[in-house]
């Protein structure tokens, strides 16, 4: 083997290396997320208790008979997912404002892009678990069947894209005075696209409308996570400067 | 104190004349349109408007970068001041196009992707200026308001793309045209004319408020810190 190869071979394994240990310093955010919340449960309760309220304020406020449910329980869906979402959102970043882990976090010798994906990836798992709680629910509810392959894809796409952007506006609305209330007002206007992609895209699906008109939605919700993945990547380092 | 610029004295008349030359080219220059009569003129400063607002919400994401990567005061003086001027005209741009729609789509208002776009636009900038108004220590509030300019700039084309799968009713006056848009027309060379006298115009005129609003800024700046030297 040639020195310059045995160089290369060096870089590519401390490269590896590299990978590995930010693999682990972002795991270890989100394990910390789950144990917490495996002790506590006051997170994934709350969501889910909100999460059952919308959908029952909605069957009054909408009388979802048969009819009116076939064209909208997308969007009642996605609109309890978004409200339910933003709950956890605030109140997982307002633990760790509030006890002082976010310090701590921030002194760890990590890259801090460890940290938000850490925090993405753990509100990412609380929103699926609330979303595979609701949709079983919602179905024996009005007695339809959600269980579509092509909605659990969408629900997927839509909430990376939801947390991603949600993960670091939350992050900057508990540095603010106004705080949780803050969160929805910053959120909402800049998920629009999230939210009428999904709403379409889960309505096809529902409704067996052939993909190559549900397409269009699928690639707007991957082109939006992988924008603002990429965003949120580049400015989260400034959010939690000090 | 500083004496106001010569130069912006300067931009000030010219942004006057220029303002009043396309008003006049407006209302008496451009011909009058052959089916929507009047009322057809609202869209060389509609659309102008439109132009500003973008321009300015475009400037506040480049100060956004430019505030990030230089940590320097003076861009997020621009940004905030981009956000304000941009926040206005879009709302001029949403008025005028309401007045022109009442007569010829048959209503102030419709989910058209543009206007829907539009609104939008409107409510991130509100939560732009809201989240600033929640953060005392300068520092981080120009911080933040620099990532928040970024973000929502880069949300509004997606925004309005995903509006945009819905069917369309707003006329495409430049570039193609597509059909069954109600209220289309082709410009004729005196319309075009106006048009871009207009747009002139109205980019003089955020250039011109723009450097006052910085300047504003600036000077906020200076008092708040005097303030703080004769506390001390």
């Amino acid at each position: 083997m040639s020195e310059a190869t045995a160089v290369r071979e060096d870089a590519r394994l401390t490269a590896l290396e590299k990978l590995r240990e930010y693999l682990r310093a972002l795991w270890a955010v989100v394990w910390k997320d789950l144990a917490a919340e495996l002790r506590s449960r006051e997170l994934l309760t709350s969501m889910l208790v909100f999460a059952l309220l919308v959908i029952l304020i909605f069957n009054f406020a909408l009388e979802l008979d048969a009819r009116t449910r076939a064209t909208i329980t997308s969007g009642v869906l996605w609109v309890t997912f978004a409200f339910a979402g933003t709950l956890g959102l605030n109140r997982s970043m307002a633990i760790e404002k509030d006890r002082g882990c976010l310090d701590g976090l921030l002194l760890a010798p990590v890259d801090r892009s460890a940290i938000y994906f850490g925090k993405t990836l753990g509100n990412l798992i609380f929103m699926l678990i609330i979303e595979a709680i609701v949709l079983p629910v919602y179905s024996v509810l009005y007695n339809t069947n959600l269980f579509n392959p092509g909605l659990v894809g969408v629900i997927l796409l839509g909430s990376i894209g939801f947390v991603v952007v949600g993960t670091l506006l939350a992050s900057m609305a508990v540095q603010t005075r106004t705080r949780d209330v803050l969160l929805p007002i910053l959120l909402f206007p800049v998920i629009i696209p999230v939210m009428i992609a999904a709403v379409k895209a889960s309505n096809g699906f529902l409704q067996g409308i052939e993909m190559d008109a549900i397409r269009p939605w699928l690639n707007l919700l991957i082109v939006y996570d992988v924008i603002f993945t990429a965003v949120a990547f580049m400015v989260f380092d400034y959010v939690v400067e000090e | 104190m500083d004496a106001k610029p010569k130069l912006l004295t300067a931009l000030d008349s010219i942004t006057v004349i220029l303002l009043a030359i396309a008003t006049l080219m407006v209302f008496f220059y451009a011909p009058m349109e052959a089916v929507m009569g009047q009322v057809q003129r609202v869209f060389y400063f509609h659309v102008a408007a439109g132009w500003v607002g973008m321009l300015g919400f475009l400037v506040a994401a480049i100060a956004g970068i430019a505030y990030l990567r230089s940590g320097n005061r003076r861009w997020d003086i621009v940004g905030l001041s981009a956000v304000e001027i941009g926040m206005v005209f879009a709302l001029i741009n949403i008025v005028t196009g309401s007045i022109w729609a009442r007569p010829i789509w048959n209503t102030w208002w419709t989910w058209d992707p543009r206007l829907t776009t539009a609104t939008i636009m409107e409510l991130i900038y509100a939560a732009y200026l809201l989240l600033r108004q929640g953060i005392e220590d300068p520092d981080r509030r120009a911080r933040f308001g620099a990532v928040y300019a970024i973000v929502g700039f880069l949300s509004v084309p997606l925004t309005f793309f995903s509006a945009r799968l819905f069917r369309t009713i707003h006329p495409v006056v430049i570039g193609t045209n597509q059909p069954g848009a109600t209220g289309d027309f082709d410009m004729t060379p005196l319309m075009l004319q106006t048009f871009m006298v207009s747009l002139l115009a109205f980019s003089f005129v955020f250039a011109d408020l723009l450097w006052h609003r910085i300047r504003l800024g600036r000077l906020a700046d200076r008092v708040e810190q005097l303030k703080l030297k004769t506390v001390e």
